[in-house]
């Protein structure tokens, strides 16, 4: 039986056809595109199209509005230094503080230099309240950088909205669509997203390219400055092999958006039925009525996370956790922690993300593995009697020191 | 994900004396469920003779913490308590055949248990102010704690003195973005101004010059503190030697010793050997013997591993 990959918000495989649009531009058509010559022209060509591909998935009004990047990261990046560099006199910024730590880490960096950072709280299921957000909006703040769809929980942000709210109040909006993108159906040139990062390997091109989404006007500072590739909005010689693969898969995505929000929701239903069914003591994370079709994060009391997975991987399924132990730090993921998940349960997340290439099949393959295995994991644990919890669990266990 | 070696991965997949012990005597409950690892570990002991004769475990934690509960088990069974309570956190780790940094804390957890079960069967306090933070510098397995606390105590100012006396920062060099922070935060609070090196680069000269009185690392030896003031070299020695004598119990319970090898001025060089040697405990226990050199000597020691003594 072959391995059952659960893990594609973390990154998924490259469709076979995208290898096979890709591999030209390793071989003959290796030019540099900016050349004149023929080898080069016939690159710039097939990197148009690609960018055609892109602007569609976004509904983006301009290809021009497209610039290619190295990765979802330095788009993040890009967008939030762009916006203070442009508006030198605004110190503060609006985020989330379940952010992604491409953008959190940045943030928190940028503290450190001066900069006034807010992050928007979220109640239990993971949800923002505008209300906070409103009040916070002001000519001081340069930049909201809000995601659009959580890795951890897929749960949705409504970003249409709140860009709306910052354009009001003449305040730049960054989204980060990367898990958004080819999941949820949008079509930018309606909204007020003034920047929005996506990243080439969550939906099925390779890693190492992303898109800095940049509306028509926005002022704008690049992060790298050099050549003029990207109108000198981004220098540097384009990863065309990539490029043209990030193309090909928005093509893709765009095609197989339905089955994403019809099959894919479904098999992600079931396993979530199926799991809650066998498993006591365990519940999804986030807001489950808004969030990704892919999606599930279902909590597991009593247990560690990492402990799970590696009883998983030995199955042969792949998932991830939110854990502080997959991470190497000791705290639980930090969405967890915001969303005040209490700690019997926040060190037992276990994140189980589909795509198209999943199967219903697989779906009851996991629904069987998984109960065996919190079941064994409790039988090791201090906190877990013979048929559930211990009663209290912080007093049967008297630790020395905590 | 980890690098776990085998035989981790087979005391995780199948552990080893899993549950309690049914008629236990010695019960020792580390951690916490917040805190991600907790460990229940209970022992059955011979009150004739004081042999383990058998012991249990039951975890919460990842697969580390259940691979070195499973390996404290197995190894402490059949020996007296005296015998297991010499079992360090680095035997545990190299009962499994080593463990990665990030997970060095199970091993350490594995310890404590047992020491704690050992003091519940004696009917003795047991008591740790064991803290852990973070893990800032990857190559040695040092945490934000411990990078800390050295601080603190030494006053230190510059990456290279939290180097010397942790080892932390110096590997590959990429947590010394990390290091500096604590730094400053740490000058801070004691009302001082963290000034990095300009280029980043070990030893540049200007640093040397800028580095606050407070080490005084070539002080000679004619200017002795006022607390030890009058003392001759062999007295100073010898004061030295009394309070290495009197750490001594404690480094070789985690089968270590220390030697004293040169007195340079408020320099002293130690050689650290058995077990302690090399293990990630070593800038840990040089920090500890400086502590109490600085408290009897009444003046400011630095202690420096004989290895890094200049040739003379
Ligand atoms: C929400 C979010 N933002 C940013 C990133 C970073 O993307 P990349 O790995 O392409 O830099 C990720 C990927 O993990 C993500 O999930
Ligand atoms: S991480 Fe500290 S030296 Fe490598």
């Amino acid at each position: 039986m072959s391995d059952i990959y659960l893990d594609n918000n973390a990154t998924t495989k490259v469709d076979p056809a995208i290898v096979e649009a890709m591999l030209p531009f390793f071989t003959e058509q290796f030019g540099n595109p900016s050349s004149l010559h023929s080898f080069g022209n016939k690159v710039g060509m097939a990197l148009k199209k690609a960018r055609g591909q892109v602007q569609k998935i976004l509904g983006a009004e301009h290809d021009s509005e497209i610039i290619f990047t190295s990765c979802g990261s330095e788009s993040d990046s890009t967008a939030i230094l762009s916006a203070l560099k442009a508006n030198p006199e605004r110190k503060e910024i609006i985020t989330t503080v379940v952010e992604h730590p491409a953008v959190l880490n940045l943030c928190e960096y940028l503290e450190t230099e001066g900069y006034t950072v807010h992050k928007l709280k979220v109640d239990s299921k993971g949800r923002l309240d505008l209300d906070e957000y409103a009040k916070l909006l002001s000519d001081d703040v340069a930049v909201v950088s809000v995601m659009w769809a959580n890795n951890e929980t897929g749960t949705i942000f409504p970003v249409e909205k709140m860009a709306e709210m910052a354009d009001e109040a003449g305040v730049l909006f960054h989204t980060d669509a990367v898990q958004a993108v080819g999941k949820i159906p949008m079509n930018l040139q309606d909204t007020a997203i003034h920047m929005l990062s996506l990243s080439g390997h969550k939906l099925h091109a390779p890693k190492g390219v992303g898109v800095l989404y940049l509306k028509r006007g926005t002022r704008f500072r690049p992060l790298l400055r050099g050549g003029h590739q990207e109108r000198g909005r981004r220098a540097g010689t384009e990863n065309s092999a990539s490029i043209i693969g990030l193309g090909l898969a928005c093509e893709q995505a765009m095609e197989h958006m339905e089955f994403e929000n019809v099959q894919v929701k479904a098999m992600r239903d079931r396993l979530q039925e199926g799991i809650l069914a066998a498993v006591p003591n365990a519940f999804p994370t986030g807001d489950v009525d808004n969030r990704l079709p892919n999606t599930l994060n279902i909590a597991f009391e009593y247990i560690e996370g990492e402990a799970i997975l590696l009883l998983m991987n030995k199955m042969g399924i792949a998932a991830s956790s939110g854990s502080a132990c997959t991470s190497g730090s000791l705290e639980p993921s930090h969405v967890m922690k915001a969303m005040g998940i209490p700690y019997t349960a926040a060190h037992g997340t276990v994140r189980f993300s589909l795509s198209r290439y999943n199967t219903m099949e697989e779906i009851e393959r996991v629904i069987e593995a998984v109960p065996p295995i919190v079941a064994k994991l409790r039988k090791l644990s201090p906190y877990w009697g013979e048929n559930g919890p211990v009663e209290n669990p912080e007093q049967a266990f008297a630790p020395v020191y905590a | 994900m980890w690098d776990y070696s085998e035989k981790v991965k087979e005391h995780f997949y199948n552990p080893k004396n899993a549950g309690a012990v049914a008629d236990a005597n010695g019960v020792g409950d580390v951690g916490s469920i917040s805190c991600g690892d907790a460990l229940r570990l209970t022992l059955k002991v011979d009150p004739e003779t004081e042999i383990i004769l058998d012991a249990g475990f039951q975890t919460f934690g990842c697969g580390s913490a259940i691979a070195s509960s499973s390996a404290l088990t197995e190894m402490v069974k059949g020996k007296t308590l005296d015998e297991a309570l010499l079992i360090s956190n680095q035997d545990i780790a190299d009962f499994l055949d080593g463990l990665p940094p990030e997970k060095m804390h199970c091993s350490v957890m594995g310890r404590e248990a047992l020491q704690a079960a050992v003091a519940n069967y004696r009917g003795e306090e047991w008591s740790d102010d064991h803290e852990e933070g973070a893990l800032v510098c990857k190559c040695f397995a040092i945490d934000e704690v411990m990078v800390r606390d050295t601080i603190k105590a030494n006053n230190l100012s510059s990456v290279e003195e939290v180097t010397n006396y942790t080892k932390a920062g110096g590997g590959c060099s990429s947590c010394h973005e990390a290091i500096e922070n604590l730094l400053t935060e740490e000058m801070a609070a004691r009302g001082e101004t963290f000034v990095p090196a300009a280029s980043g680069k070990k030893k540049a000269k200007k640093v040397e010059k800028k580095k606050p009185d407070l080490v005084e690392i070539e002080a000679p030896v004619a200017k002795p503190a006022a607390a030890s003031a009058g003392l001759t070299l062999v007295q100073r020695i010898r004061k030295i030697e009394d309070v290495l004598e009197a750490m001594r119990p404690a480094l070789r319970a985690d089968n270590g010793d220390v030697e004293l090898v040169d007195v340079d001025g408020k320099t002293v060089y130690v050689n650290l050997v058995g077990a302690c040697s090399g293990c990630q405990m070593a800038a840990m226990t040089l920090g500890g013997i400086q502590q109490k050199l600085i408290e009897a000597m009444g003046e400011f020691i630095k202690v420096i591993p004989a290895s890094e003594r200049p040739a003379a």
